[in-house]
């Protein structure tokens, strides 16, 4: 009786395999040495592992890029090495502890998973907010794509080698970051928008310091466009570098910046509203070629934008109450903790076991700087999700690089990269 | 006494008159003791240069800088220094050792070299960049050969071979690209840089930097005898061939991680990082020998010599904060458009430039109408310029058409 088959793939196979006709290099993770050596000196090609530490793949991504001099012919993009089972966790915590979760995924733009996890818990609940935590929450999310749109703006500068940029869009992000640290308590994994409403209230005279920053940032703004924009070799950088069409993004399920600068208005703040985004009056932003250029130009628009939907919240910011008055979700007072036995009970319910969600499932979707953040979530009645799952851009528009790259040189790569703007917690989660 | 020994025609030393009168023990520890002073010099000015890089783009970019060791943080290249000196040096298993020890020192002693041709004072506006320096009339630069800019462009060439060598030795795969754009960068741009330099050449009939600051008394500047096109190719081509950003593709960092020093730690990291702002002080003090009349000025102090090292080193300061300015505000070019800007703009540039000077200088010679020379080789070059434009054009189109090559 023979052996069964176990034939080892020879490098030839692989070889010819390598070159067909795909932006995706189909090898192994840890091949690529041997087959260079197997290839011998008539390849005139070579594999080439960029990350998972390197200074411009935004934390730890790592692409194996297959080489002929400087030209980037297949690529093949490595995740996983910040993966950390956050959705597994997600089944263990409460509703209430959900948040503090999420929020560590994309650590950019925390804000936009907390409000994706609350929208999709309160679905399930079938809360209706009070309109002032609405608004809380909206003016959050502003103030957070901006400063996750300043982060891009610094590294993108960084990754094209004008290294003062990085600290001109740190600089200006801080004071974004802030704000929100004066809201939430914290600069980042902010945990402050949480089902049934927000943590709290926002402070005293937050409405002078959003009005400072909405005053002093578009000033700024017109610097970055001194700087960069107009900046000859700047642009010869990223026009024409990374370029893809509408019918690749939607086949690639890729939102946001990247599906916009393809000249498709997809923006879910407008499409499928949500909190209230329907009361107020903003421009998606659009570009042509689909490009590098187009997709910064797109992120440097829409912190303008941004600006402009918050100056409208500072006007129509509604009185009342931050979270919703349901004493089975929403944990009482401290002062009416020392009162009232039934707040007491509550209290001491909500923060042990949780409260109960109806069996359900449901998925809701925001718009976060990186495209549409999804939270799908499986409820079983019991007071943890059965399953909860986040859709992150960052992952699903990590998809496009082979085809971004195919073509470029490494310089392009490290452009293209930087463009696509991935956070690598959002990816691996 | 010793007898000076007189010296067999003109030598590496040139026409300093301090072997006039043949070489005694005074003239070799004079020599030795300018030797001493350049080295001195030029190590304290790279410690300075890098302070003053940090604390001015710091500066640039809402930044403090280093401010702890020394006042205002001046001895922190010092500090670093020293922690360099004192860390593991590693040396890559797949690299091939000799070549790498080697070419960490191949990029550090050419731009020593070059400094010893560079006239750093002298009173040229009367006494040919003469000063006495122990009762010996001497010139104030370590040696003014006959050949002096052949031997600037040798060293520059001999430069290239410590980066190349570098990348290439690690055995690592971002050194090699480095080193492959190394040696194309700076093979490329040294062709600009001759050419523009050959502008100088023509104007001041000699390759001895003595000579060619002299030349330039007192306001006599290459900058404008040239038409100051040369010095703009110039100091472009320098920039790269230093690779100082926007043209710093071999240590681009964002790429190449380290570019060719990524596999270098402790001292021979130490070495590039210190031949790296050596040269670009080198290099400055270049561009202002050749363009910018070196030490030429107006004396207004009374002691003969002060003025002139003073002026040489305003304008010395002047193209070093120019090249930190660039570092903090230009992105940094591409591989491909890099050669364009080399091949296709700077050396045609300079080799026209170097043409209308030409005629403009043989219709003087002549007799015949200068502006009337000029403006005919300007045509000339317009059409040949042109012509190379279409040729460019027809390229193109022909590798859109036939992107494989098939049917050439």
């Amino acid at each position: 009786m023979s052996a069964p088959d176990t034939t080892v793939e020879t490098a030839t196979d692989e070889a010819v395999r390598r070159r067909e006709d795909s932006a995706v290099l189909r090898i192994g993770e840890d091949d690529g040495e041997r087959l260079e050596a197997e290839a011998g000196t008539s390849d005139t090609s070579m594999v080439m592992n960029m990350g998972p530490q390197h200074p411009s793949t935004h934390g730890v991504l790592r692409l194996m890029l297959e080489m002929e001099g400087e030209t980037v012919m297949r690529s093949k993009p490595v995740i996983g090495y910040l993966h950390t089972g956050m959705e597994k966790t997600a089944e263990t915590l409460t509703y209430l502890q959900g948040p503090t979760n999420v929020t560590r995924m994309d650590y950019a733009s925390p804000l936009f998973s907390e409000l994706a996890f609350s929208m999709a818990t309160e679905a399930l609940l079938g809360l209706e907010l009070p309109p002032r935590a609405t608004w809380i929450r909206m003016l959050m999310c502003e103030l957070n794509r901006i400063s996750s749109h300043l982060l891009f703006q610094a590294t993108n500068g960084m990754d094209i080698g004008a290294v003062s940029m990085m600290i001109y869009g740190w600089r200006e992000r801080e004071e974004a970051l802030r704000l929100l640290e004066t809201i939430t308590g914290l600069r980042m994994n902010h945990n402050y928008i949480r089902p049934g409403g927000v943590a709290a209230d926002l402070p005293d005279g937050w409405r002078d310091e959003v009005l400072t920053l909405i005053d002093t940032l578009p000033a700024r703004l017109n610097e970055f466009d001194t700087l960069l924009t107009g900046q000859p070799i700047y642009r010869e950088r990223l026009q024409g570098v990374g370029v893809i069409n509408t019918a690749e993004c939607l086949a690639l399920g890729v939102t946001g910046p990247i599906l916009r600068s393809t000249g498709y208005v997809w923006d879910l703040r407008r499409d499928m509203p949500y909190l209230a985004y329907d009361q107020v009056e903003f421009d998606v932003v659009v570009g042509t070629y689909g490009d590098c250029f187009d997709r910064y130009a797109i992120r440097l628009n829409e912190i303008r934008e941004s600006i402009r939907i918050l100056a409208q919240i500072l006007d129509q910011m509604p009185s009342g109450d931050y979270r919703v008055q349901d004493k089975k979700v929403t944990p009482p007072p401290r002062a009416r903790i020392d009162e009232s036995m039934e707040a007491l009970i509550h209290h001491f319910k909500i923060f042990t076991e949780g409260f109960k969600v109806p069996a359900g499932e449901v998925y809701a979707a925001v718009e976060s700087p990186r495209g549409e953040l999804g939270c799908y979530m499986v409820s079983d009645g019991s007071a943890v999700p059965y399953r909860m799952h986040i859709r992150g851009p960052s992952f699903v528009n990590l998809q496009t690089l082979p085809h971004l790259m195919q073509g470029g040189m490494v310089a392009d790569a490290v452009a293209i990269i930087s463009s696509v703007d991935p956070i690598m917690g959002e990816v691996d989660r | 006494m010793i007898v000076g020994v007189p010296l067999p025609g003109p030598t590496v030393f040139g026409l300093d008159p301090l072997y006039t009168g043949g070489v005694g023990l005074a003239e070799v520890l004079i020599t030795l003791f300018k030797v001493g002073v350049a080295f001195a010099l030029l190590m304290v000015a790279v410690m300075l240069m890098i302070w003053f890089e940090r604390k001015v783009i710091s500066d640039m970019q809402n930044r403090i800088g280093p401010n702890l060791a020394g006042p205002f943080g001046i001895l922190q290249t010092l500090a670093d220094g020293i922690k360099l000196f004192f860390k593991e040096d590693l040396i890559p298993e797949k690299s091939d050792r000799l070549v790498f020890k080697l070419a960490p020192y191949l990029s550090l002693v050419p731009a020593f070299l070059v400094f010893a041709v560079v006239p750093v004072g002298g009173n040229f506006s009367g006494g040919n960049g003469r000063v006495s320096l122990f009762g010996h009339e001497t010139f104030l630069q370590v040696a003014d050969p006959p050949v002096g800019i052949l031997l600037v462009l040798a060293m520059s060439s001999v430069a290239v071979y410590g980066v190349m060598l570098a990348g290439w030795s690690s055995g690592s795969k971002y050194p090699l690209l480095a080193s492959v754009r190394a040696s194309a960068q700076m093979v490329s741009y040294e062709a600009a840089l001759g050419l523009s330099l050959a502008a100088v050449l023509l104007k001041s009939g000699s390759l001895s930097t003595n000579q060619i600051v002299s030349e330039q008394s007192v306001w006599n500047w290459n900058l404008w005898v040239t038409w100051v096109v040369p010095m703009v190719i110039f100091l472009i081509a320098a920039t790269a061939e230093l690779n100082r950003p926007p043209f710093d593709l071999v240590e681009a960092e964002q790429e190449l991680v380290g570019g060719f020093h990524t596999e270098y730690s402790s001292i021979r990291f130490a070495l590039f990082y210190l031949a790296e702002f050596m040269n670009m002080i080198t290099m400055s003090a270049i561009v202002v020998t050749l363009f910018l009349g070196g030490p030429n000025g107006p004396d207004f102090t009374s002691v003969g010599w002060l003025s002139g090292v003073l002026w040489f080193f305003v304008k010395l300061m002047l193209f070093l904060f120019f090249f930190v300015w660039l570092r903090a505000t230009l992105p940094r070019f591409r591989y491909d458009q890099l050669m364009d800007l080399g091949w296709k703009l700077l050396i045609p540039l300079s080799l026209g430039w170097l043409l209308v000077l030409a005629s403009y200088d043989v219709a003087g010679d002549r007799g015949w109408n200068r502006a009337a020379a000029v403006i005919v080789a300007l045509a000339i070059m317009a059409a040949l310029a042109s012509l190379l434009a279409l040729a460019l054009r027809a390229a193109r189109q022909r590798r859109e058409l036939d992107p494989q090559g098939e049917f050439v």
